[in-house]
């Protein structure tokens, strides 16, 4: 028999720790002198106007998808942060990949609230965005972006381009496999992306807690050589920060980053969830307390940099942007039947126009309501 | 006695199944404390446990292969995927494992598994929520391949999917789920799976339908009466193994046939019902075999949504084509 007590002294063969950033706290109060470029009061108030834009969009969202003018929607009530927080990060040049919860950073990267309000309508010139082209749709099949993100970036590096990815995700698609191994491929390339975990604390009705036993979603870094850190994701400042300087070392060369940003889902997963049947109202009450947007506004207050006049302009300004923007989609005639068969291939085969004959034929006989 | 819908018949099923035997288990995304995305598996945590009823971590590959091992253990579990649309990273271990360790181990070890994952459109859902994707499983030998079309059809296929000795992909039509309700008797008893079911007998002509389109093809054969023609209706329910004979002895009673498939055209589970028609009932064949499906497109958003799907109106049109042949 082996006794398997007796093991002689082990050296330690790798170390690590996860680091946690955090410039503002929930009061409000700097708790770390700002990086240069964001103790600039200007840049704030650029990234709390972008806040509050966002927000601006999700309740307009959410109130059309009530009263039956937009299909299921995705609010990204008091996680909006993260994608401000990266998106304003990039450069045009650069590239987004987001998730589906991200358009406080579509926005941010020029993607318009009418765009928008198109693709959450369900139709597909929506993805037809004026942002930056070479940014890519949402991604509704969870953490299957991941890897395009990494791909991106290869292509990047092939062309010697001064560019790099930013792709987001939620905690549950650390999950996927898909995560992992782009993590992993990024990892052993050195790539030049920087992929933002929005840890919003659910997967629908899953809480972190049985998502995964590790005890920062960053350390799934770690095991593809990858520095991670968290930072406070509701702090703008701090996602800012992290996602600025992770970029500046991917253009440098540096490598690949993973930078979990630590915020929660305020809202119910979409219009068609009931979170009241997982999560109790307490949780959802304490986290109000931890928004992103009011502790900003308190600092800019106290900056002396903000007023109520400002307040109120700013969404005034905004509810005119977000109404006219429903109003146009509301406008927006439905695409021409056609259109479902022109995008199918390049060149229209002739097997496929000859289905789409049938269903113009069909359609001029039977018209279907849309 | 009260009348269930289907989404509440797939729950009577779990319900029975679990009650009836400790070895069944439920596992996926959501369906714990919040009962599923379409509550299909509401109640069950809190009526069977934690240990029977798993919340897992969002990962579908994973979910295929710990259902497997739980299977070669003698557990019979029923996975969740969320929707047929994310079913993808799951065919791994479908078409390399579940479907292979009977073959692989001449019988030593097998798979006594179900995948449910609702399925189809025309819910406005959002992307990669509407997909009529069960060709794909019906090519992979060893899979049986099951798609329900009302509650009591749901109810008795369910039960024969989590009884049966191996792995079945049972797919829910979402917009069927809430859409009717009928009186569902629960008292266990399965209905056969490798069995079309005729849901209407008619003489002229055979719509043969599976899932969502069963309605169509039965407003179909309403309209079709209405103008003297009298329409068998065949809900095809288990697509894999194939129940051929009925299928057969249809048309060859009819001489007429319109398969309906939502899916796409091309590859689609029509083209092999459509072949084994032209064998089997060659003789007998009036009129060429008509279908009615999807277009070869992606299926579209919302807004377009209706243009894709296949309508009563577009059945009745193929059936009165294949009238024409006198
Ligand atoms: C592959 C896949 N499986 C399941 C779903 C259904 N689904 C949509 S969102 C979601 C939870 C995602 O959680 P997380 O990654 O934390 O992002 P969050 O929704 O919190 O932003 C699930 C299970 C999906 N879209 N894709
Ligand atoms: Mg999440």
């Amino acid at each position: 028999m082996i006794e398997t007590t007796a093991r002689p002294a082990r050296r330690e063969s790798a170390h690590f720790e996860i680091g946690y950033t955090r410039y503002l706290d929930p009061d409000g109060k700097l708790v770390a002198p700002l990086p240069p470029g964001l103790a600039d009061p200007v840049r704030a108030i650029a990234l709390y106007s972008a806040l509050v834009r966002a927000r601006s969009f999700d309740q307009k969202a959410v109130a059309m998808q009530r009263t039956g003018r937009l299909g299921t929607y995705a609010s990204s009530l008091g996680q909006e942060a993260v994608a401000v927080g990266a998106a304003s990060a990039m450069r045009p040049e650069d590239v987004f990949v987001p998730s589906f919860r991200e358009h406080a950073g579509q926005l941010v990267r020029g993607v318009t609230p009418r765009e928008l309000f198109l693709y959450w309508g369900g139709d597909e010139r929506g993805n037809d965005f004026s942002g930056p082209r070479e940014d890519l749709p949402n991604c509704v099949p969870i953490g299957s972006h991941a890897a395009h993100a990494a791909g991106v970036a290869l292509a990047f590096r092939l062309r010697r381009e001064p560019r790099a990815v930013v792709a987001i995700f939620g905690d549950g698609a650390t999950s996927k496999g898909d995560v992992a191994e782009a993590f992993n491929f990024a990892g052993v390339w050195k790539l030049p992306v920087v992929f933002v975990i929005s840890n919003n604390q659910w997967a629908i009705s899953v809480p972190r807690r049985n998502q995964s036993a590790a005890e920062t979603l960053a350390q799934k870094a770690i095991a593809a050589g990858i520095p991670g850190e968290q930072v406070d994701g509701n702090d703008v400042f701090a996602v800012h920060a992290a996602v600025a300087a992770a970029l500046e070392r991917a253009r440098a060369g540096g490598g690949t980053s993973v930078i979990e940003a630590v915020t929660y889902r305020l809202g119910d997963h979409t219009t068609a969830d009931d979170a009241s049947r997982y999560r109790n109202d307490a949780e959802v009450k304490a986290h109000w307390q931890e928004e992103p947007i009011k502790r900003l506004e308190a600092y800019l207050v106290a900056l002396g940099r903000w007023g109520k006049d400002d307040q109120e302009r700013l969404l005034q300004e905004t509810k005119a942007e977000i109404d006219a923007a429903s109003a146009a989609y509301l406008a927006t005639a439905p695409q021409a039947l056609a259109t479902i068969f022109d995008f199918t291939y390049a060149n229209m085969p002739a097997d496929l126009q000859r289905q789409k004959d049938g269903a113009l034929a069909s359609a001029a006989t039977t018209p279907v309501k849309g | 006695m009260s009348e269930i819908n289907l989404v509440q018949a797939v729950n009577l099923a779990l319900a029975r199944a679990m009650a009836d035997d400790e070895k069944v288990l439920v596992l996926g995304q959501d369906i714990g404390i919040n009962g599923g995305v379409f509550r299909a598996t509401d109640g069950l945590l809190k009526r069977f446990g934690e240990d029977r009823v798993r919340d897992t971590p969002l990962a579908e590959a994973m979910i295929g292969g710990i259902s497997i091992g739980l299977a070669l253990q003698g557990f019979r579990p029923v996975a969740e995927i969320q929707f047929s649309g994310f079913i993808y990273p799951c065919i791994d271990q479908l078409a390399n494992h579940a479907s292979r360790f009977r073959t692989r181990t001449r019988g030593r070890l097998s798979c006594p598994m179900v995948l449910r994952a609702p399925c189809s459109g025309g819910t406005k859902a959002l992307e990669h929520h509407s997909e009529s994707n069960e060709a794909m499983f019906t090519n992979i030998p060893g899979l049986r391949v099951v798609i329900p079309s009302s509650p009591k059809m749901a109810y008795g296929l369910l039960l024969a999917a989590i009884r049966d000795p191996d792995p079945v992909v049972f797919l829910e039509p979402t917009r069927l789920y809430r859409a009717v309700s009928e009186e569902v008797v629960d008292d266990g008893t399965a209905l056969p799976l490798d069995r079309c079911f005729v849901r209407r007998e008619g003489t002229d002509l055979t719509l043969i339908a599976w899932g969502a389109m069963v309605r169509e093809a039965l407003e179909s054969a309403q309209q079709l009466e209405a103008r003297g023609v009298s329409a068998e209706v065949i809900d095809v329910a288990t697509l894999k193994p194939l129940d051929e004979a009925t299928l057969v002895a249809s048309v060859q009673k009819t001489g007429r046939c319109v398969i309906v498939q939502e899916a796409p055209l091309s590859g689609g589970y029509g083209g092999e019902i459509a072949a084994r028609i032209a064998d089997g009932a060659f003789s007998s064949l009036l009129a060429p075999i008509q279908r009615v499906t999807g277009y070869d497109t992606v299926m579209p958003l919302s807004r377009l949504e209706q243009i894709y799907l296949p309508k009563a109106a577009s059945v009745t049109t193929a059936a009165e084509r294949a009238m024409v042949y006198a």
